[in-house]
């Protein structure tokens, strides 16, 4: 159930080293582009024949009168078959980006797949739409937005009945939702967000997943938080919709669960709460109570299966979850819309664990959530305490500056409520931990022991001496340079000397 | 990274939460020059902290190019022909006759056969074309084509107006037909009998209709479109046009 659906990277004579490279090539492109704030990604669908894939090359580029003469035929053909196999061979040419030029510039092009788009034959409907899908994924501006005549129809297919048929519809959409606000600023009065709505009853899972596929762009969009996802944006918004509430039961854990179709969705959350409209909303619609239950169930299949592929759904869910436990809403709302469960803090260090082995970009992530789940919570910290966490936590200290940042923290909340918390840090192996990290030399980190030593030094002064004895005093004075650090080290020093 | 072995059975045991240890706090903790105070944060969009994630995400988004291998091959049967009175229409794969009778049969008006793309749709034409009382009654009566939109007009032509202005559709959105005629000069009297005693019939045989021919002389309000649509070839129209009432059997 909890398998990922593998990608093909053709051409298959690759080697692994060489894949290897371009996936590094990739993800450096990926966050130059997020830096500059322009990360766009397009889903591509493409079924092709195993014969064409075996023999690594595909089809050939088509020129000018190849495109006219196959659009011809598929218009004009007499046989059904002789028409269908004229917009296949458009299709195959439509994977080079050059025959995609030569389409949108020739006159009428567009017109006429659009004509086959609506005919009334159910195969050529379909192999028009694929045409379509595959100009839709360009990377050239010029390309997809050339697909805009087309929209108001593959809208209105989203309410047909061929899930094949609207599923690429969806595709194809996604892609064009992405590719600038001129095209978003088309698909929103014509009404995508009511079709889509209407869309997610449907019962079929690849229909759902391309359906959070295409919303999850639109969520992305940067105009989103203001024009997309708020109430008051009339028949546009998002939160305004059923899609809010049907969203949460995509994720809710159970037998009816379908990874593919839940990391969409996650993500479209992210996106929704991250914007920061209207979270309240959601906790309304039992989102936190949702989320929660979904992280145990990931937490008991990271433990069953070795697959990596459940960090794509645990990413969106944990940041959603940080990001709701911050809104007020959390504490004045009545306690069933409250996370309090125990297991969520059990389920939390599963996945550390996991991202540890797997994934360690994410753990800073699930740390954010400990953080937030800890730092208004007794009950959570003694939690951490009662099921002997800490030394895990410890364990993560070497991992890179952020994370020794973060499992401070976490440990900063814990201490700062008091002896009887600092009664179950010390002794064990938190001071030795600590006089490590003021080895470090990322002022951070170090700012970060120091504000935990001081909590310590209050609620547990019995600590002062052992620090003393293990040459406590020799790595603070490292620091009693730094502009950052000096006040801080000086006052330890002192509480030090003096205890 | 070692976990306690009893953390597995806390997560498989039952929802609760920990009785909180006493919270006494010294004010000295927050003295100056310690500034740590414990508080949830929130990171908005845009944040760096997100970079690894995302990338990750989209990783994932441009990594599917579907395998062959998942999409199962469709299954071929013995060629079969369509069922639907006067549709000749032969398959031999399900899924190819799936999507023809949904786009074909699907959502088909019970009065003038036409069929069309959604549901939505058919309901709109219904109220327009055929439902008498909603003629008599309602001084608007095209209603907007945009699942969402509740505006409703007096002309076909400042429904298509609204549509291409706000809604910014193709004035030649191929769904949306208006009516040729709709003077009470014509005869709306004999016609509306006659489209009565139609659509009951239309509605009582679910057989081909060959049981229910045209009464001849007969004239309706609604102008259909004629050649049928369903024997493929040269010359078949684009678009849903409704079918002449189909006498004979292909």
């Amino acid at each position: 159930m909890w398998s990922r659906r593998q990608g093909r990277l053709r051409p298959t004579v690759c080697g692994v080293e060489e894949l290897r490279r371009r996936r590094r090539e990739r993800e450096a492109a990926l966050r130059k582009a997020r830096r500059e704030q322009q990360l766009v990604s397009k889903r591509l669908l493409r079924n092709d024949a195993p014969e064409e894939a075996g023999e690594g090359c595909v089809a050939a580029i088509l020129g000018e009168t190849e495109v006219q003469q196959f659009l011809r035929q598929a218009q004009r053909g007499t046989e059904e078959k002789e028409r269908e196999g004229a917009l296949v061979s458009l299709r195959r040419g439509l994977q080079h980006p050059e025959t995609q030029q030569t389409f949108i510039r020739l006159e009428g092009s567009m017109r006429t797949l659009v004509g086959l788009l609506t005919s009334n034959q159910a195969l050529l409907q379909l192999e028009a739409a694929r045409c379509l899908h595959e100009l839709s994924h360009s990377e050239q501006s010029t390309v997809a937005e050339a697909c805009l005549p087309a929209t108001s129809y593959l809208l209105t297919y989203l309410s047909s009945h061929s899930s094949d048929f609207i599923e690429l519809c969806l595709y194809t959409l996604g892609n064009l939702i992405v590719e600038s606000e001129a095209v978003r600023r088309q698909l929103l009065p014509q009404g995508i967000v009511p079709a889509l709505a209407a869309c997610i009853q449907s019962p079929h899972v690849a229909v759902l997943e391309a359906l959070g596929y295409a919303l999850s762009q639109l969520l992305q969009a940067e105009e989103a938080p203001e024009k997309i996802i708020p109430p008051a944006s009339a028949s546009s918004s998002i939160l305004a919709s059923t899609l809010p509430q049907h969203m949460l039961q995509m994720l809710q854990p159970g037998p009816k669960l379908n990874p593919g179709v839940a990391v969409e969705f996650a993500w479209c959350l992210h996106y929704i709460i991250c914007s920061q409209v209207s979270n309240p909303l959601l906790i309304g619609h039992g989102a936190l109570s949702t989320l929660g239950l979904l992280l145990l169930d990931l937490a008991g299949a990271v433990q069953k299966t070795e697959d990596a592929g459940l960090e794509l759904l645990a990413c969106p869910v944990l940041r959603c979850l940080s990001n709701l436990l911050t809104e007020a809403a959390v504490e004045t709302v009545g306690g069933q819309m409250q996370l309090r469960d125990e297991r969520v803090v059990a389920a939390l260090f599963i996945l550390l664990q996991f991202f540890f082995q797997k994934q360690p970009s994410l753990l800073p992530e699930g740390l954010w959530l400990l953080n937030n789940l800890t730092a208004n919570s007794p009950s959570f910290c003694t939690s951490l305490l009662s099921l002997d966490l800490i030394e895990p936590l410890l364990q993560l200290l070497p991992v890179s500056n952020v994370v020794s940042v973060m499992v401070l923290t976490v440990l900063c909340n814990v201490a700062e409520k008091g002896p009887a918390y600092c009664q179950r840090l010390w002794p064990g192996p938190l001071l030795p931990a600590l006089l490590h990290t003021l080895a470090f030399s990322d002022t951070e980190v170090v700012g970060q022991s120091l504000e935990l030593l001081h909590l310590l030094f209050l609620y547990q002064p019995e600590a002062v001496q052992v620090f003393l004895q293990q040459s406590g005093l020799q790595a603070l004075e490292r620091h009693q340079e730094e502009a950052q650090l000096q006040d801080r080290v000086y006052a330890l020093q002192q509480t030090a000397l003096q205890g | 990274m070692q976990l306690p072995p009893a953390l597995c059975a806390r997560l498989a045991a039952g929802p609760g939460a920990a009785e909180p240890l006493p919270v006494e706090r010294d004010p000295a903790a927050g003295a100056a020059p310690f500034r740590f105070v414990a508080r949830p944060v929130r990171f908005p969009r845009e944040h760096q902290f997100f970079e690894d994630g995302d990338v990750q995400r989209h990783l994932y988004l441009q990594d599917v190019i579907m395998q062959v291998a998942d999409v199962p091959e469709k299954p071929r049967v013995p060629a079969f022909a369509c069922q639907v009175a006067g549709c000749c229409q032969v398959f031999d794969a399900l899924d190819d006759y799936e999507h023809h009778y949904h786009t074909l049969h699907g959502n088909v008006c019970s009065f003038c056969k036409r069929a069309f793309p959604s549901g939505h749709l058919l309901d709109a034409h219904i109220l327009e074309w055929h439902d008498s009382l909603f003629q008599i009654l309602s001084e608007r009566q095209d209603m907007c084509l945009v699942e969402g939109c509740t505006e409703k007009f007096k002309t076909s032509r400042d429904r298509k107006d609204h549509m291409v202005r706000m809604h910014l559709y193709p004035a030649d959105f191929r769904f949306d037909k208006p009516k040729k005629s709709r003077s009470p000069a014509s005869a709306e009297a004999p016609g509306d009998s006659g489209e009565r005693s139609e659509g009951e019939a239309m509605e009582i045989c679910s057989e081909p209709v060959a049981a229910s021919p045209a009464p001849a002389g007969e004239r309706r309000i609604y102008r259909h479109r004629i050649p049928s649509t369903i024997c493929f070839g040269q010359g078949a129209a684009r678009g849903f046009k409704s079918n002449k009432k189909k006498t004979k059997q292909c």
